[in-house]
């Protein structure tokens, strides 16, 4: 083989791969959004009880029970229509907090969605603790110790 | 018109040659004086976020990368357009050598992000519209040089280059208007938004002054890679020879 | 000092993150010199050729 062919093949496999690699990008994504539902969705049965699937929501403020002697957490989202109880067992990220959004991925099972992955959600606004404190934002635990 | 006589002799490759020249300290000095002052702000000056702690910092090289991959990619689509239109070869050469630039900050983004993301979010990666389309734009530049190194013809390499990037960029207002369009994890625009940048000056003058410097440190990057273009695709000009030592 | 490299606990995302970016700058930098660098050389190279075939058909 020519080297100028080498060359080609060679091409053509990168070109190829970036094609595969789009498309397997814009699958994961539309599995992505097809899989999403938000509490009244799931309230009202349109969530699949055999899948792995994401819900999101706010976490309703006072709702976070921890059982004492386990990792277990379990907290309602809500999206200020209606309400789903979450359970999830492992450590939540730095960010998660009271009044603010998540998405959970994980398994609807008996009326709780069963996560396996709870990930915080945060908005686009910064600012320095002391204007935070004035404007009542809620404020996650330091992170120092954990993790 | 005087906007057309200036456009012409730009795309005139001696002409730009020795323009782009003079103009690289002027675009590489205040580039490096705007990066220093915007990351030295970011790391000291800045307060840090009351939700977000020290690790919101990451931002001051996160948004310039992805707003670098941004521009590059639009300007290699303009310029690509440009040269298939108007048939300017230099058009075509600031398009080339603006692909790898864009591509190296399109994945310093992605990288940045992740490393942001873990602790925030509580994880790597997640397949939401913003992550998904800027991963698009990375693998759009990787096609587009592989595209032009399968030519050995430049003209063809030019044009069929020029297509990829013209038709790829339709994902630059998807990355941008994803975290409206789509439920996503990825927060929305801090600095580009209704009601003016969700971030006090303390915090946003170090940003504006990294995304400036960035900027300008492309023009002087550009100016150097196009410049080297024009030497390799002039090769046989007379006018290379009355440039003598260059 | 340690409160700075700690980063408030999340040094280890921070500080990759910015040597990543110094890297992505250096490589940039560095490949558009060398470009710069590797194009004057070829062309000086052409310019001479051309004049030492120009004198030769002088002769």
């Amino acid at each position: 083989m020519t080297p100028r062919r080498k060359r080609l093949f060679a091409i053509a496999g990168i070109l190829a791969g970036v094609g595969l690699a789009t498309a397997v990008a814009l699958k994961a994504f539309d599995n992505n959004l097809q899989y999403f539902y938000d509490p009244s969705e799931v309230v009202a049965g349109k969530a699949p009880l055999d899948k792995s699937i994401r819900v999101g929501g706010m976490v309703t403020k006072g709702s976070v029970e921890r059982k004492p002697g386990s990792l277990e957490v379990q907290f309602l989202i809500t999206d200020f229509a209606q309400s789903v109880k979450i359970s999830y067992t492992g450590v939540l990220p730095d960010l998660f907090r009271e009044g603010q959004g998540i998405i959970a991925h994980g398994r609807l099972h008996d009326g709780v969605f069963v996560a396996d992955e709870v990930l915080a959600k945060h908005d686009e606004k910064y600012m320095p603790p002391e204007v935070a404190k004035s404007l009542k934002k809620p404020v996650p635990p330091a992170p120092e110790g954990r993790t | 018109m005087a906007t057309w006589t200036w456009f012409h002799k730009l795309s005139s490759p001696p002409h730009f040659y020795r323009i782009a020249g003079k103009m690289i300290p002027w675009y590489a000095i205040p580039a490096a004086i705007l990066i220093v002052l915007g990351i030295y702000g970011g790391l000291f000056s800045a307060p840090a976020d009351y939700q977000q702690g020290e690790a919101f910092r990451i931002i001051y090289v996160h948004a310039p990368a992805a707003w670098l991959s941004l521009m590059c990619y639009t300007t290699m689509a303009v310029a690509a357009a440009v040269g298939l239109i108007w048939r300017i070869k230099l058009a075509h050469a600031l398009a080339a050598a603006t692909a790898p630039i864009g591509a190296s900050f399109a994945l310093l983004c992605l990288a940045t992000g992740s490393l942001w993301g873990r602790p925030m979010w509580g994880t790597w990666w997640e397949w939401d519209a913003r992550l998904t389309s800027q991963l698009i734009l990375f693998f759009l530049y990787l096609g587009y040089m592989a595209l032009r190194s399968a030519y050995d013809d430049l003209t063809r390499a030019d044009r069929a280059s020029a297509v990829l990037a013209i038709v790829g960029v339709v994902n630059v207002p998807i990355i941008h208007f994803s975290v409206n369009w789509w439920n996503s994890l990825h927060q929305g625009s801090t600095v580009i938004r209704k009601g003016g940048p969700a971030m006090p000056p303390s915090m946003l003058i170090p940003l504006l002054m990294c995304f400036a410097g960035f900027t300008l440190l492309y023009a002087a990057l550009a100016c150097v890679r196009v410049r080297a273009e024009v030497l390799q695709r002039e090769r046989n000009a007379t006018w290379l020879k009355e440039l003598g030592a260059g | 000092m340690d409160a700075f490299l700690s980063m408030g606990g999340y040094g280890r995302f921070v500080w990759p993150s910015y040597a990543l970016a110094a890297a992505v700058l250096a490589w940039n930098i560095w490949s558009a010199l060398r470009l710069q660098r590797n194009a004057l050389e070829h062309a000086r190279r052409r310019v001479a050729i051309a004049r030492g075939d120009a004198d030769r058909q002088a002769l």
